[in-house]
């Protein structure tokens, strides 16, 4: 269970995150949107530890994960891919997942011995398999396509066996076909991983087709949760972000 | 198509670079082999100056590796990483003057402050920017070299350390016959290599790859960054302690030369001269340095603008070290093979 306690985040004096509270379900699978500047990528950001909230708490499993550096917060099981895919340009598919487990396995003690261990390897082939990478398996990952590398920004979040996941815009830069591709996988992933997903979207059509739960971020502050009929029956998200003329269409 | 080609040519390459353990039985059986050949070298042929030669390789090569396990691995560009190298060959040779320990002792005890040193030092600079960690460290070698020249008492200031290093034989080798300064040399060299090549293959090794090609990301994956940092320039450390060892030895002595930052210099120089993408490269690139170094003094006074220009030729002609130039031919020239 990821609890959001009143978290908040100001830069000079614009509140980019403003008393949220939300709780997120264990293997729920939510959506968080909002219009540009809303807010969506700080909030991952207090969430991971790469910014550091003025106030509130982040509890995972009761455990306040606010204030906390990245790698501790990541070690508590909260994983996350970005915005623009963030990989290890020079390693190919394989090495990123090995040495990412690798890393994992160190700080459990298993230092010096045989690379890759049979676990390593079963976790790494696990994670690879679940995001269709197995077939790339020795491309250097800056030859990936875009596509691929964002998976493989997803597979690093996922070969650490996250409790909870963080997806920064998982279809960012993707023509129509790649974004439905990407929000299926997304969904297989929840469906088969049995994780707490988080992502943030910026297309409807997808938001509404698959997302189960949906927050609605405005300014910085939450300004509604739900199932998607009734986001798309609330009356101020229609007002602040929907009822521009491009998602007419998408409310009605 | 060319894609597709691009694939096969990686797939042909790429899977023994993780096969760890095969590779690292291969790595020992190598190391063998070198070091039979070395060990050989002084009974096919008698020159003192090829051994000598070899000695320096091996006291230069040890410093230049680690430099690469910072440059070339962790993306730590150390411009101070000769002051360890001046460390070694002091502490080992003031050890030995003025306490007379025998000399594993006096080996261990100057790695044991090199990594004290080492570890003062690198937790102030590896947090810091590139920019920043490259002038710091340049900033600490400096500091360690005026020490060297201002403490006279202890260092005997610029005339370094003179009247010899006695060395007292241990365990039936006694370094002050040549030969046996050669065969351990090739040991340390061989050993360190060795070390320095598991910890390149080692699932720590990866961490540094990770570290260098996009820090941030490490960290959101649970590396603890500035730590793994610390880690590996406290081993660089050591190692190239080890190489200053060596040449206070060879020279028997220590000079201020060895701390000062044409040294880091030379580091710098080897790597781009052999190229930091392979492990041996810098190797290579010691033995093409020293060899450029005898050659070039004897032929001419104007050996810096010799030694300039060949350094501009892999700089900007070939954009990189001999050692990648001739691994991306082989991988290129097998690549179309198949293709």
């Amino acid at each position: 269970m990821l609890e959001i306690r009143a978290l908040s985040k100001s830069f000079g004096g614009v509140k980019a995150t403003d008393n949220v509270s939300l709780d997120f379900a264990d293997g729920s699978l939510t959506a968080v949107i909002g219009p540009n500047g809303a807010g969506k990528s700080t909030f991952f950001n207090l969430i991971t530890g790469a910014l550091r909230p003025d106030a509130g708490q982040i509890l995972l499993n009761g455990v306040d994960m606010a204030g906390k550096a990245p790698p501790e917060i990541v070690r508590h099981g909260i994983g996350r891919a970005f915005q623009v895919a963030s990989i290890f340009p020079s390693l190919t598919v394989e090495e990123t997942m090995l040495a990412a487990v690798g890393a994992d396995q160190r700080r459990a003690g298993v230092m010096r011995r045989r690379f890759p261990l049979v676990e390593t390897r079963d976790r790494a082939e696990h994670a690879m398999e679940l995001l269709g990478l197995a077939g790339k398996r020795n491309r250097t990952a800056a030859t990936l396509s875009h596509g691929d590398q964002k998976l493989l920004d997803i597979a690093l979040a996922l070969v650490l066996e996250p409790k909870v996941l963080l997806l920064d815009e998982p279809t960012a830069g993707m023509g129509t076909e790649e974004r439905w591709r990407m929000i299926d996988k997304v969904r297989e992933l929840w469906e088969k991983q049995k994780i707490t997903v988080v992502f943030i979207e910026h297309d409807m059509d997808i938001v509404f087709k698959i997302a189960p739960a949906i927050v609605v971020l405005c300014y910085g502050r939450i300004l509604a949760t739900g199932t998607p009929e009734a986001i798309r029956r609330n009356e101020a998200v229609i007002e602040a972000y929907l009822g521009s003329d491009d998602h007419a269409g998408a409310v009605a | 198509m060319t894609e597709l080609r691009a694939g096969q040519g990686a797939q042909t390459l790429a899977p023994p670079r993780i096969e760890a353990r095969p590779q690292r039985y291969r790595d020992v059986l190598i190391a063998l082999a070198a070091f039979v050949v070395l060990a050989l070298l002084p009974m096919m042929f008698g020159s003192k100056q090829l051994l000598d030669f070899v000695i320096r390789c091996a006291a230069y090569g040890l410093f230049a590796t680690s430099l690469n396990l910072l440059v070339g691995y962790t993306g730590l560009i150390s411009f101070g990483h000769g002051m360890f190298f001046g460390l070694g060959a002091y502490g080992f040779g003031l050890m030995m003057q003025k306490t007379g320990v025998p000399i594993p002792v006096a080996f261990l005890v100057t790695l044991a402050i090199t990594c004290v040193i080492a570890v003062i030092i690198g937790a102030i600079c590896v947090r810091l920017k590139e920019i920043y960690f490259a002038f710091v460290t340049l900033a600490f070698q400096m500091l360690i070299h005026s020490t060297i020249l201002s403490w006279q008492s202890l260092t005997g200031g610029d005339q370094g350390l003179r009247g010899g290093i006695p060395r007292p034989p241990f365990l039936g080798i006694d370094l002050s016959n040549h030969l046996h300064l050669y065969i351990t040399s090739c040991a340390l060299l061989v050993i360190g290599l060795l070390l320095m090549r598991q910890i390149a293959q080692s699932p720590f090794g990866y961490t540094l790859r990770m570290i260098r090609d996009n820090a941030t990301r490490a960290s959101f994956i649970g590396i603890d960054v500035w730590r793994a940092k610390l880690v590996i320039f406290v081993l660089a450390a050591l190692f190239a302690a080890t190489g200053g060892m060596i040449m206070a030895l060879f020279v028997s002595g220590a000079y201020p030369e060895f701390a000062y930052w044409t040294i880091s210099g030379e580091g710098i120089f080897i790597n781009m001269l052999g190229g930091v993408t392979t492990f041996l490269g810098p190797m290579v690139g010691t033995v093409l340095l020293l060899i450029l170094n005898d050659t070039v003094t004897r032929l001419t006074e104007y050996h810096g603008i010799v030694l300039g220009v060949v350094i501009l030729f892999f700089a900007i002609g070939l954009r990189k070290g001999l050692m990648d130039f001739v691994v991306e031919w082989f991988a290129q020239r097998r690549g179309e093979g198949r293709g």
